[in-house]
């Protein structure tokens, strides 16, 4: 595990406590606490989900289906921010495949990945629901619209 | 206890509240071919091997067995031309993932199923969920679990409880229809205690 001490923060696990406390006795708590720490922490540790398995009472293989299942939940550390580069078809048609080829040139990364000093996460998605403003990027929530190559760079830096 | 009674290629079946198809047919003496059934596990459907064909207020349709209650008046055929004919599309598709498996490749030549049809993926597992299951309901242990989904979905051992408690078990080996699971423990054992 070293590899990921270097550049993750280890997981505080008192932290993840109270989240768990919070959804503690509600009826299908696995997931909703999941997705809680996913967004406060960006990924889901191993010791973490063992934790977690531990005070749900729910065995560490369903947990374990579960992280692995949606893609919602992490495995790897993930960067700030997280940097979702629509490729539905009309953010295709609109330019996304020379938005996402200039992103990868300026942050080193292809998509899924994170570099190394966890400053972007790189995903492709699908459709945002906005085809209207393709070619899109959403960072950390916010959507950016109509991304040209030359307007790329300064979209993501307004995000640093 | 035999409150429902059904017909299953045209033999009368009794069967009781809470039965499937399945269990009815067998209880009968009617084969109806598995992968993923036991006895001591819930149901699962998972392999769709068992399917059948029900006919219900004048009605027929393609259900599997092994999920599909058993039903009051319910006429149920196991064998036509066309279930023989998915059947031997299911049983391709297994045998690309697991061609070398004995149960496979009997119930392949029974229903004259070509084993090369579809290109070889390799994975051994025919994800009929027997061991994960197993494991959780029985052994209470969920030593082993799916992990992932889609095309890129395994069983996974936990090492922490598979170490401690798979040694003296090993009773999931057996139910394996193909050989994955044994191949499976045997690279998690040498991976969390290396000689």
């Amino acid at each position: 595990m070293k590899g990921t001490e270097l550049c993750a923060p280890a997981a505080d696990l008192e932290e993840i406590d109270r989240i768990i406390d919070r959804y503690r006795d509600e009826k299908g708590s696995l997931i909703q606490v999941l997705l809680t720490i996913q967004a406060e922490h960006h990924w889901l540790p191993r010791e973490v989900l063992s934790r977690v398995a531990e005070r749900l009472s729910v065995p560490l293989t369903r947990v374990l289906h579960l992280a692995t299942f949606a893609t919602a939940f992490s495995r790897i550390p993930r960067g700030r921010p997280e940097v979702h580069v629509c490729t539905g078809t009309a953010c295709h048609v609109r330019g996304a495949p020379r938005v996402l080829s200039t992103i990868e040139e300026l942050t080193g990364i292809q998509p899924g990945e994170t570099d190394l000093d966890l400053r972007y996460s790189l995903e492709t998605v699908n459709c945002l629901g906005c085809c209207a403003l393709g070619p899109v990027v959403e960072i950390d929530g916010k959507i950016h619209g109509k991304v040209s190559i030359a307007k790329t760079e300064d979209v993501l830096k307004s995000c640093e | 206890m035999n409150d429902l009674t059904m017909r299953i290629d045209g033999k009368e079946v009794g069967a009781a509240e809470g039965m499937t198809v399945l269990t009815a047919a067998r209880g009968a003496g009617i084969e109806i071919p598995t992968l993923c059934h036991h006895d001591s596990l819930e149901p699962y459907g998972g392999c769709r091997l068992c399917l059948v064909e029900v006919t219900e207020r004048g009605w027929s349709r393609h259900v599997v067995a092994c999920v599909y209650p058993a039903k009051d008046g319910l006429e149920v055929r196991t064998r036509t031309e066309r279930i023989d004919r998915i059947r031997k599309g299911i049983l391709e598709l297994l045998l690309a993932r697991a061609p070398n498996s004995p149960i496979l490749r009997e119930l392949g030549e029974e229903y004259g199923a070509d084993p090369d049809r579809f290109e070889g993926e390799g994975s051994f597992c025919i994800h009929c969920g027997l061991c994960v299951r197993y494991c959780a309901e029985v052994k209470k242990a969920h030593a082993v679990g799916f992990v992932d989904r889609g095309v890129r979905r395994e069983i996974a051992f936990i090492p922490e409880i598979a170490t401690r408690v798979c040694e003296s078990c090993k009773e999931c080996f057996p139910l394996c229809p193909t050989s994955y699971l044994q191949a499976a423990w045997v690279l998690v054992k040498s991976l969390a205690t290396p000689a």
